[in-house]
């Protein structure tokens, strides 16, 4: 058919079967808008306040749904602005497409209005980028773009179109791309990595495993608990890694990393062998490399070859989809049993129990109100069923720890990059991936504010997301390290807030303001009364700490209680 | 870790922005490019980058995996000198008033086993391939002797001492990989 090339990337899409599209208008995508115009009963498409939001809408939306996100933006700042979201999908291996607007061809390079090199700018940050001139390479470049967004180790991949390839005609016919001979992203399975794995576990007397994002994105969440179930492997995860194992697992043994558990991340240190399952030692689940689990030796399932030996060193790699390699494994395991072992590490959590997490979630009733116990109270008040949101900081940290979990690729966080104003955007993508579930949101008052325009968003889709604000007025995982490791100076993070409240109000978002424990319970039982949006601000401790903590740069050794 | 010279070896899509896609993981781990080379290969439509960078051996493996990841690139590999037959190629503008006025080129010439590209009125172009020393230590003695008006010198091209490119052994595995149906 004989079509504009706006039109043609319309069919492209739903070619890819794409159902929602994250976006925002400008000049340089209005021929793409505006045939979007006579396809809008055939995606679901959600106008963001703020490019930005688009892309973390789309990675929340991409991270429930497990296929690519879609985002659609205009040229120069309006591309510039989805950076922030290209680089944090690039490393959570999050798949998006991006598809941006630019320039006409003959305009390229002439500094013309709004023209920036974004093909340039989000090569290192995206898994591929590519540049539509010709309404004639839509069909491959969207195809290719699907591809490659959402195989092997998924990413953020770039479309940027020309304005002129947007309106010229083009003869269309939707391709399907499922080869790229440059790009192979499932390899065969090596069977004799495989039975040197299987081989070392079997003689392993002290097996520890980390999850990672790996299994989620894999779907390998009944491969996993059937190869931890037959060798009797205790199992912590990675941030990512959370909801690929239900919280109450016997074999669960939580969370690793800076401020992980004390009884996995001590045991990373005493395990004979450590098998990383679709993790990719990050510095933050590792702390100081030299002091990280160096008596163990290390079997690495890992679907991207440059992340074997990247950050630890492994005595066998096991390359591939964790999905296919597990249950490969796993036919060579022996039933075993490491009741002792396993007890093991009872002490610590006892220790961790008694120090850290009885104060977080049983204050003494004239205390002000702890983050952990607002997280562990409207976890229960969902069942343990809620899809958990959360943007960046402490409260991302009480969060993750204090949340529980029976369903699989529940959690929506950004990991590797950190992205504060992460939150709201990523809980509206989330919600509409996932209308019938209950999706929370857990924010602080800095990370709220960056993003907090989205709440427009909310209202015009009435999307159902329930907020929860943990105010301490404070930035403060940074006031935290302040206090702990910069003498209590407290540069640039006390925060002069509005009412935020008073915010959602104006959006005519339903709202309460919790200053006192006894009035939460009430405040939860409130928003979770029906599926709309939801702002419930819990005024918290000035300085509360997360903890345990292994301070930057310190090993799994030197745990802060 | 001991530090020293890697030859690495790139096949690309002969696509814009490629040498922008290696170049950024080195830029990223503040390695310096030393030589860098880049023509068609001897697969029709297949680029091939010849890089040289000093760093050590953990490094470099990093490196070209990170470089293989990307989508475009077919192979990147990495070889240390005893692995490789290579060269570089040097251009040498000398005055040629300068040359008749001293003499002496000819023993030059036949010591370096270089050859005369270009005589004109007011230049001569001398060409020298070799290894980098022998470049440089012609240009040395020009220098000291007659003077070099210009001297320019190429990236290293290599060549691995196995038998054919290893390129193409990979690119048939992947049409057996595809035709199974993996």
């Amino acid at each position: 058919m004989n079509i504009s090339g706006s039109k043609a990337l319309m069919e492209a899409l739903l070619n890819e079967g794409v159902d929602t599209i994250f976006g925002y208008p400008g000049g340089s995508i209005i021929p793409v808008f505006d045939a979007l115009y006579d396809y809008m009963d055939k995606f679901h498409y959600v106008l963001t306040r703020h490019e930005q939001g688009a892309t973390h809408a789309a990675q929340g939306y991409a991270r429930i749904k497990g296929k690519p996100g879609v985002c659609i933006v205009t040229s120069g700042p309006g591309a510039t602005n989805t950076i922030t979201g290209i680089a944090d999908a690039m490393l959570d291996s999050t798949p998006l497409v991006v598809i941006t607007g630019q320039v006409n061809d003959t305009m390229l390079g002439t500094d013309a209005f709004q023209e920036t090199d974004l093909i340039g700018i989000t090569l290192p940050i995206s898994k591929w980028s590519y540049q539509i001139r010709d309404p004639k390479e839509i069909a491959f470049a969207v195809a290719k773009a699907f591809y490659i967004a959402g195989s092997g180790r998924p990413g953020p991949v770039v479309l940027d179109i020309t304005k002129n390839a947007q309106s010229e005609s083009v003869d269309f016919k939707p391709e399907k791309c499922d080869f790229i001979r440059s790009y192979l992203p499932n390899v065969a399975i090596d069977n004799d990595s495989v039975d040197n794995a299987a081989a070392l576990i079997n003689n392993a007397k002290k097996p520890f495993a980390i999850v990672g994002h790996g299994v989620t994105i894999g779907e390998a969440e009944t491969e996993l608990r059937e190869f931890l179930d037959k060798a009797d492997i205790p199992a912590a995860w990675t941030i990512m890694g959370e909801s690929a194992m239900p919280t109450d697992y016997r074999l669960n043994k939580g969370m690793v990393g800076m401020h992980g558990n004390i009884a996995p991340n001590t045991k990373t240190n005493e395990c004979d062998v450590l098998i990383a399952i679709g993790m990719r030692f990050a510095d933050r689940v590792t702390g100081n490399l030299h002091n990280y689990a160096r008596q163990a030796k290390v079997i690495h399932l890992e679907i991207d070859p440059a992340e074997i030996n990247k950050n630890v060193k492994s005595e066998i790699a096991v390359l591939g989809d964790v999905k296919l390699t597990l249950p490969a494994i796993t036919a060579k395991l022996q039933k075993q049993e490491h009741k002792e072992w396993i007890d093991s590490f009872a002490p610590c959590e006892q220790k961790e129990m008694n120090r850290v997490i009885s104060k977080e979630l049983y204050p003494d009733g004239d205390e002000a109100l702890k983050m952990g116990e607002v997280v562990r109270k409207i976890s229960e008040a969902t069942g343990g069923n809620a899809i958990l949101v959360t943007d960046v900081g402490q409260n991302q940290m009480a969060a993750l720890r204090y949340f529980q979990f029976k369903q699989k690729r529940s959690v929506v966080t950004s990991g590797g990059a950190g992205t504060m104003g992460f939150g709201i955007p990523a809980a509206i993508g989330a919600k509409i991936a996932a209308p019938d579930r209950t999706v929370c949101l857990f924010c602080g008052d800095g990370g709220f504010q960056m993003t907090m325009q989205e709440l427009g968003t909310i209202i015009q889709e009435n999307t159902g997301v329930k907020m929860i604000l943990l105010n301490n007025n404070y930035l403060g995982m940074v006031r935290q390290q302040q206090e702990l490791f910069f003498n209590k100076r407290y540069s640039s993070t006390p925060m002069l807030n509005p009412d935020f409240c008073a915010v959602a109000k104006a959006y005519n978002i339903a709202t309460s303001h919790v200053t006192k424990r006894e009035e939460l319970s009430g405040a939860i039982k409130d928003m979770l009364k029906d599926d709309k949006p939801y702002l419930l601000v819990v005024e918290i401790e000035e300085n509360g700490l997360v903890l345990p903590m292994v301070p930057p740069g310190k090993g799994n050794d030197d745990i802060i209680v | 870790m001991e530090k020293k010279l890697y030859t690495v070896t790139v096949f690309s899509e002969n696509i814009p922005g490629l040498l922008n896609q290696i170049t950024i993981v080195f830029t990223r781990r503040q390695i310096n490019i030393e030589t860098l080379s880049v023509s068609p290969s001897a697969i029709k439509g297949i680029h091939k980058f010849t890089i040289t960078a000093y760093t050590d051996e953990d490094t470099i493996k990093n490196v070209v995996k990170q470089i293989d990841k990307r989508i475009d690139i077919l192979k990147a590999y990495y070889n240390t000198d005893e692995e490789l037959i290579y060269q570089e190629i040097a251009l040498y503008k000398i005055d040629t008033s300068k040359v008749l006025a001293m003499g002496g080129i000819e023993t030059i010439i036949r010591k370096y086993d270089a050859r005369v590209l270009e005589v004109l009125e007011n230049c001569i172009v001398l060409e020298k391939t070799g290894l980098y020393e022998e470049t440089q230590n012609m240009f040395d003695e020009l220098q000291q002797s007659i003077g070099v008006l210009q001297f320019i010198r190429s990236g290293r091209v290599a060549i691995t001492k196995g038998k054919k490119e290893r390129l193409s052994d990979m690119l048939k595995k992947v049409q057996e990989f595809r035709s199974k149906g993996v």
